[in-house]
Parts: structure tokens; C-alpha cells; sequence
């Protein structure tokens, strides 16, 4: 496929040899992106209606929130990546096996039974949702405070806010995908500026260790790269 | 409406590990052979190098290198009451796709069985009396020794380049080794590779509770190696991308960097990609089959190929599949317990102890599938069956084989899964744990068996292969026993907190989770026709020009992961074909 050509390696085994004069001290985040992240307030999805849009900006929010130490799922883009995520082959089962007769009422150990596709189950569970969120507060999920909003989802998590059985891997569905958007590769519009790499202390895809493995109780000095040649 | 293309000696149907040794192996005989592969043509480049390969989502999580279930997949369910419902998308297992198949993605772990796994009927019989076998299991032995099986397996590391250290050579103990292993005739090709720090604490504990730890057997090049079809690998780097990924840097053993680019070179062997095996052809007595049938994806039509000798190769469960649809053998029927086609499915009986220790840094990004140190004191020929009151044993080992964040997260029992609290958890928590894998045995059972769905169908018109499996009780005792004795290990290392995760009695199986990829049995070994598909050389007992490869002719599973045995067989076949079969093809039993 093609690629635009990374950064030298050998300029990473260098830094890497240096590795040990840097050992211990915090590594200053400089982004050095040859594309810079989209912005979020910027971001014209291509798959969520505006609607879903906000649901999916205030729901993230909350399951990776931005108060505390670390990035939030705004600050990484991780709506981005669901979004582009389901506008592709993900969003569409491409890949499932996805022939009836379907059995939506099987019990979750059965895994994914539902007639819907990923992207599908979005499009149908989020109105769903608000419509419980109606009845509980008579506003829609994004207009809750944050507390009603971990309330609502916690509710959703436990099955406790019933959706009809084909959208009951909606709440598992949309943390995953939060949590990937979180630390996959920038390239696929989430974990902008590799922060959550940089946050956990993951140096994604350096990918070469070798006079790593015996220096042991040692924190590893670099921060992340990415595939495309990002240094954070 | 088939295309009939030209006859050949030998069709190869999965150009795997199995179908890459039968085709070099083969080929030396002068023979003309084809080999036909579902999936795409996969070198380490372009398709595997880097750092396109190095990329959680895409192939850790979205699986772009596995069977995709849309072209094939199985329906499950737990009993033979249970409605059997497909498995649309993977989790508990991952069948590879493409050339080399699941060799090209993963961990590496090379055993090979203990001699009492392989006469474990007899061995049971032997110490403790067959009334210690429960109802409904199907205790087999294989219908070869070990000390057959032996010089197959030395070949097998020798191709496969193998990393780790003896520890029975000739029947003489080594230090540094396994004790409680089979004979080796030979010492590892590669010397062990280097260990990461959890693996040097896991090791400590060991010796000190008086176990006898060794470095994990590991087709993972320890050092520059040449393997006899003249293949280089060259020391592994620990970039933490092994499983479901291929390898970018020819370190990791597969028939890509073992066998395939010598088997290219060979001017009698040829394979076609996109070209899927929709059955095998009989000719009219019955007896023999004449080729097979494949779907070309490339010009969208039916082909025939015609060949003296078939050597079914593809992944166990697409294997058994195969000779459902060919009508290859009496399907089996577990009321009765006759039949044989889909008999004895098995998989595997894992569990975990997670540590968690707030001072320690273990970089778990560094490591590579194979990595670590492990313990062989509960295996099978350790256990006292009669005392402990089950069938099995396990073998154990710690060493980070990836620190990938989206799949490889361990926080402490009780962490919100999202939140603040996960958010703050996940910056204490990451590089702080360090584990032990409990990797045990799976018998047969009546329970647990394969055959042909009456409602889900493929792409191309084929019923779907229906599983019907469940825990049985044996493992699950066998798993609280290993839950027992690693947990203790676990509270001497005196982490900060520790957890255990193994099923136990009552545990249905889930399909969700990623367990492994070692289904096994379904076309199993016997030595007559009524008891299983293939005899002693995998020879189908029903047709003699064909051959079964794989993981499918275990009779029950061992407590190893299942690609030295795999490897093992295979040579083991392909020499019986070259010495007995080919100048004069009958049935060899």
C-alpha cells in the first residue's frame, strides 16, 4: 500500500542507543505530525447523522473523560475514528458472517446475533437510548449533566436502560470502539498526536527492542512513534 | 460445468505449514504437484513488512489476517439441544487464511507431546485402572510411539528453527532443560532467547518452591540460522508483534520463512491462490478419489483437478469439513458413539494468574510469542490422575509476549471499565503486571463433536460445519487444580495484588473471548476403520490416495500447544508416502 515514506530508522536507532542518558527523565510531548489532527469542532462526519454526532461527542466524553491526569476521548478524536470506522468495512460487517435466520434473543456467551451491522446498531440503539433517557429526565442523553449521563450509561452497561434485544451489544460495541479509537494508530483518526500512548507509556510502532530485554526493571525512554512516522 | 485443468500427481489443498512440508517434501520425488489456496499470496514483503504489520487495530483486533467468517465460518452450540447458531464474527478462536496460513500468525510455542500423551489410554490403564475414566470421555492412544514419532519431531524443529534448551537427550537429563520431556535426539537448533524480566521472576519463584523451570521451546531465531532447505532466519528483535501477525523480519519460524521460497524454486510444484477446495471426488467404486473440485474467485467458476493422490492440509476444522461434504468417512453420531467423521473435537483448557506489582516496570511491549520461562511439574506425566481425581495436567509460563493497550490492558479485579477511575487506572496499572499462563489439556468426549448444519449455508452453497462443544468436568477439575497450585506461586512472588482467572466446574463455553487456536481432532488417528477417519500414517481408511494433515488427527488434545506435533505428523506422513506409499498405493494398514 502506499505509504509516505517514514522518518530514517536509523535516526530512531540512534536515539535508541541513546536511550539510556534519557532513562527516568519525562519526555516533553512535541508532536512532530507531518498531518496535523483534524479538529474536532472542525469534523464533518461521514457516516453519523448530526444527531448521532452529539450523542457520540457527549458519550465518549464520559467514558473517557478529559478532567484528571491523561487525554480524554475528545482530546484524542476518538468520535473521529468510530466515525470513520463505521463508514468502512468495520461499519458494515464486511467481514461477518451475516446471513439469517438471526436470533437477536440468544444469550450474550452466543456473541454477535443480531441482524444489524455495526454500523447499523448505531444508527438504530441511539435514538432508542435517548428515547429511555426521555423517559427518565425528558431530555435527550446530551442534554444530561454529566452525572445523569454516567448514570444513563451505567444503567445501559448493567441492562438495566432495556434496548430491544438486537441492539443489547450497543453499550459493548461503543466502549470498545471508544477504547480503540483511544490507541490505535493516529492514521485511523483517533489517539491524535499519540497521546494515549504517551499517557500509558506504549511507544507503538517502534517495534524493536533488542538491547531492551535484558535491561530489566528499566523504564523505556521513548515515547511513541506511529506507522506513518509521527514522533510524539 | 466444471473446468477440468491438467491431471497432476499430487493436489495440496492448503498451502500451510502441513501443505508447504508435503509439497517440498514431495517435490524431491520428481513428482508434479499443484497446490491450492483459498486465500491471497502472503510474503513477509510486501504483505507483512514494516511497519504496516505493526498496527493493533487492523490486525490485532479488526483480524485482517484470518479466515473472515463471511466466507467461512461454523455454527456452535453446547449441547445437541441447543439451537446452533453461527459464528459471525471471531473471537474464540482464529482461523488463519492465505498462504501459510495460521503459521504465519502465530505465537510460536513449538512443543512436542510428552510419550504418555501420546499412549495415554494405556498410561491411564496402566497406573491407575480404566475405571478412573469418566463416562463419555473418549480416551484414546494415538496409534504410533513416540519413539516413532521422534525422529519426525527433530526434523520438524530443525525446519521450523527452534529456539530453547534440551532437557532429555538420549535419555539423559540436562540442566537448564525440561526434565519431565520426551527423548530428544537432538539438542535445540538455537540456543534460548534472552528473557525479560518477568520471565526472571517467574523463574526465581520456581526454584524457590523446588520446581524446575526452562526457557520456553521457541520457534523464534535465537541467533543467524540456516535451516536444511537452505531458509535464513535471523535473530528475533522483541517487537512485541507476534500473534496475529506475520513477522517483518524473518525471525519467527513459518512457511514463509522455513519453507516456501525453496519450495517455489522447485519447477514441478505450482500453486494457485483464490482457489477454494469446495470437495474431494470419488470415483465410482468408492475406494479412491480422482481430485478434487475448487471454486477459482478469479474468474468466478467451478474447476476440476484431477490428481493420483490428495493431501487434504487446509486448518483442522475446514479439513473436517472437507470430508463431511466429500462423504469422506461415516459421519459420526455421538448417541451410538459410531460413525467417525467429526469425532473427538477438542481444544484447549487455559487459565491465568495476573500479578500486579506497584514498583516493578516490565515494558511488556518487549517480548514475542514464544518469550519466557516455563514449568513442566503439572503436566500430564506428573499428575497423580488417580489421586487428584482427573484426567490432564498443564504446563505454565510467563513472559510478555505483547503490551499491545487496546487488547492487552490487565488492571485490577474491580476497575471500572470506563470512567475517570479506568482513565487513572490504566496510567497506574500499565507495565506493572506480569503473568502466568496455565496451559493445560483437552479430552474427547461424546459431548464434544462435528457435523454438517441443516440451516446455515456458505458463500458457495455448502452447509456450514456445526460444533457442538462444552467444558466438561474433568478439564475443569484439572484447571482448579492448576488455579490452586499457580496461585500459590503467584502469593510467593508477594505481589502488591494478584488475581486468577480459570474457569471451574459449571463454566459454559463462550465464544466471545479469544481462548486459542488449537481445535483439534474431528478426522483423529486410529488403528481400525470403526474407530476413527485416518489410520496410523493419516491415511483416510476410506480412500488410501488421500491424506489428512493436521491438528485434526489428534485424538484428544495434549497439553501443548499443537504445531510441533503438527509438524511432527506431518513428516511423519510424507515419509510414509515417499518409503511405502508411492510405489505401490494401497491402504498402508
Amino acid at each position: 500500500m502506499p505509504d509516505s515514506t517514514p522518518p530514517s530508522r536509523r535516526t530512531f536507532l540512534l536515539a535508541s542507543g541513546a536511550g539510556m542518558a534519557l532513562s527516568g527523565l519525562a519526555m516533553p510531548f512535541h508532536a512532530s505530525a507531518r498531518e496535523a489532527p483534524v479538529q474536532l469542532d472542525k469534523y464533518k462526519p461521514e457516516y453519523f447523522t448530526p444527531e448521532e454526532w452529539s450523542f457520540i461527542l457527549a458519550a465518549t466524553a464520559r467514558l473517557i473523560p478529559s478532567d484528571g491526569d491523561g487525554p480524554g476521548a475528545l482530546e484524542t478524536n476518538v468520535p473521529v475514528f468510530i466515525d470513520r470506522q463505521l463508514a468502512g468495512n468495520y461499519g458494515s460487517a464486511g467481514d461477518w458472517y451475516m446471513e439469517g435466520p438471526h436470533d437477536p434473543d440468544a444469550s450474550p456467551d452466543r456473541g454477535w446475533q443480531s441482524p444489524l451491522t455495526p454500523a447499523g446498531l448505531y444508527r438504530k440503539a441511539i435514538p432508542a437510548f435517548n428515547a429511555w433517557c426521555q423517559l427518565q429526565w425528558s431530555k435527550d442523553f446530551k442534554d444530561l449533566s454529566g452525572e445523569q449521563q454516567d448514570e444513563a450509561l451505567t444503567a445501559l452497561q448493567k441492562g438495566e436502560a432495556k434496548l430491544a434485544p438486537e441492539l443489547s451489544f450497543f453499550f459493548a460495541t461503543l466502549l470498545s470502539n471508544t477504547k480503540e479509537g483511544y490507541f490505535s494508530d493516529p492514521m485511523y483518526g483517533g489517539n491524535a498526536g499519540m497521546q494515549a500512548w504517551t499517557y500509558i507509556g506504549f511507544p507503538g510502532a517502534r517495534a524493536n527492542f533488542k538491547e531492551w530485554v535484558d535491561q530489566h526493571n528499566v523504564k523505556y525512554p521513548l515515547g511513541p512513534v506511529s506507522i506513518k512516522g509521527e514522533r510524539a | 460445468m466444471a473446468r477440468t485443468e491438467k491431471k497432476k500427481d499430487v493436489v495440496i489443498v492448503g498451502l500451510g505449514w502441513t501443505g508447504a512440508i508435503a509439497g517440498i517434501e514431495l517435490a524431491d520425488e520428481g513428482l508434479e504437484i499443484v497446490a491450492l489456496e483459498r486465500g491471497r499470496d502472503q510474503n513477509t514483503v510486501p504483505e507483512f513488512k514494516y511497519p504496516n504489520q505493526i498496527d493493533e487495530l487492523r490486525y490485532g483486533v479488526r483480524l485482517e489476517n484470518m479466515q473472515h467468517p463471511r466466507m467461512q465460518t461454523v455454527t456452535v452450540r453446547r449441547n445437541d439441544s441447543e439451537k446452533a447458531l453461527p459464528y459471525r464474527s471471531l473471537g474464540s478462536f482464529l482461523p488463519g487464511n492465505g498462504v501459510g496460513g495460521a503459521g504465519t500468525h502465530w505465537n510460536g510455542l513449538l512443543w512436542r507431546p510428552q510419550p504418555q500423551e501420546i499412549q495415554l489410554r494405556s498410561y491411564v490403564k496402566e497406573h491407575w485402572g480404566e475405571s478412573i475414566i469418566p463416562e463419555g470421555m473418549n480416551l484414546m492412544d494415538y496409534p504410533v510411539t513416540y519413539d516413532e514419532l521422534e525422529p519426525f519431531f527433530t526434523r520438524f524443529d530443525q525446519v521450523a528453527g527452534i529456539s530453547g534448551k534440551a532437557g532429555n537427550l538420549n535419555g539423559k537429563i540436562q540442566p537448564g532443560g525440561n526434565p519431565f520431556e520426551g527423548h530428544r535426539s537432538q539438542e535445540y537448533p538455537m540456543p534460548p532467547l534472552p528473557r525479560t524480566y518477568d520471565s526472571t521472576k517467574f523463574e526465581e519463584a520456581c526454584k524457590a518452591m523446588g520446581y524446575h523451570p526452562f526457557p520456553a521451546p521457541a520457534g523464534i531465531a535465537s541467533t543467524a540460522y540456516v535451516n536444511p532447505y537452505g531458509m535464513q532466519m535471523a535473530p528475533c528483535n522483541f517487537c512485541g508483534f507476534c500473534e496475529r501477525f506475520g513477522c517483518y523480519q524473518y525471525s519467527k519460524s513459518s512457511p514463509q520463512t522455513a519453507i516456501l521460497d525453496a519450495l517455489k524454486r522447485k519447477p514441478n510444484f505450482t500453486y494457485r491462490t483464490h482457489a477454494e477446495v469446495l470437495r474431494v471426488e470419488s470415483a465410482a467404486d468408492g475406494k479412491t478419489a480422482t481430485g478434487v473440485t475448487y471454486f477459482d474467485h478469479a474468474t468466478q467458476e467451478e474447476v476440476f483437478q484431477p490428481a493420483d493422490l490428495v493431501i487434504l492440509s487446509a486448518y483442522q476444522l475446514n479439513n473436517v469439513h472437507l470430508l463431511l461434504v466429500s462423504n469422506i468417512g461415516k459421519p459420526y453420531n455421538p448417541a451410538t458413539n459410531e460413525g467417525v467423521t467429526g469425532k473427538n473435537y477438542a481444544y484447549q483448557m487455559n487459565g491465568g494468574v495476573t500479578m500486579f506489582f506497584k514498583d516493578a516496570t516490565f515494558n511488556p511491549f518487549i517480548g514475542h510469542g514464544a518469550n519466557g520461562i516455563c514449568i513442566d511439574d503439572f503436566s500430564v506425566n506428573q499428575n497423580d490422575f488417580g489421586k487428584l481425581g482427573f484426567i490432564g495436567g498443564a504446563y505454565w509460563r510467563s513472559g510478555a509476549f505483547n503490551g499491545q493497550p487496546i487488547r492487552s490492558m490487565s488492571l485490577p479485579a474491580g476497575t471500572p471499565t470506563w470512567g475517570g477511575k479506568w482513565k487513572q487506572s490504566i496510567k497506574e496499572w500499565y507495565g506493572h503486571s506480569m503473568s502466568i499462563g496455565s496451559h493445560g489439556s483437552h479430552m474427547s468426549y461424546r459431548n464434544n463433536h462435528l457435523d454438517l448444519d441443516p440451516t446455515y449455508k456458505d458463500p458457495l452453497g455448502r452447509p456450514l460445519m456445526r460444533m457442538t462443544f462444552n467444558w466438561q468436568e474433568n478439564d475443569l477439575k484439572m484447571n482448579q487444580y492448576m488455579k490452586l497450585k499457580a496461585g500459590e506461586l503467584g502469593r510467593s512472588m508477594k505481589p502488591d495484588l494478584i488475581q486468577l482467572g480459570f474457569k471451574d466446574v459449571g463454566a459454559q463455553y463462550d465464544v466471545r473471548p479469544y481462548q486459542t487456536t488449537h481445535n483439534t481432532g474431528g478426522h483423529i488417528m486410529s488403528s481400525n476403520p470403526q474407530e476413527g477417519v485416518v489410520n496410523r500414517y493419516c491415511q483416510a481408511w476410506d480412500r488410501h490416495n488421500v491424506f489428512v494433515m493436521g491438528a485434526g488427527n489428534f485424538v484428544q488434545n495434549t497439553q501443548y500447544n499443537p504445531t510441533g506435533m503438527v509438524g511432527g505428523l506431518a513428516y511423519w506422513t510424507v515419509h510414509a508416502i515417499r518409503t511405502l506409499y508411492l510405489r505401490n498405493p494401497r491402504p498402508l494398514v
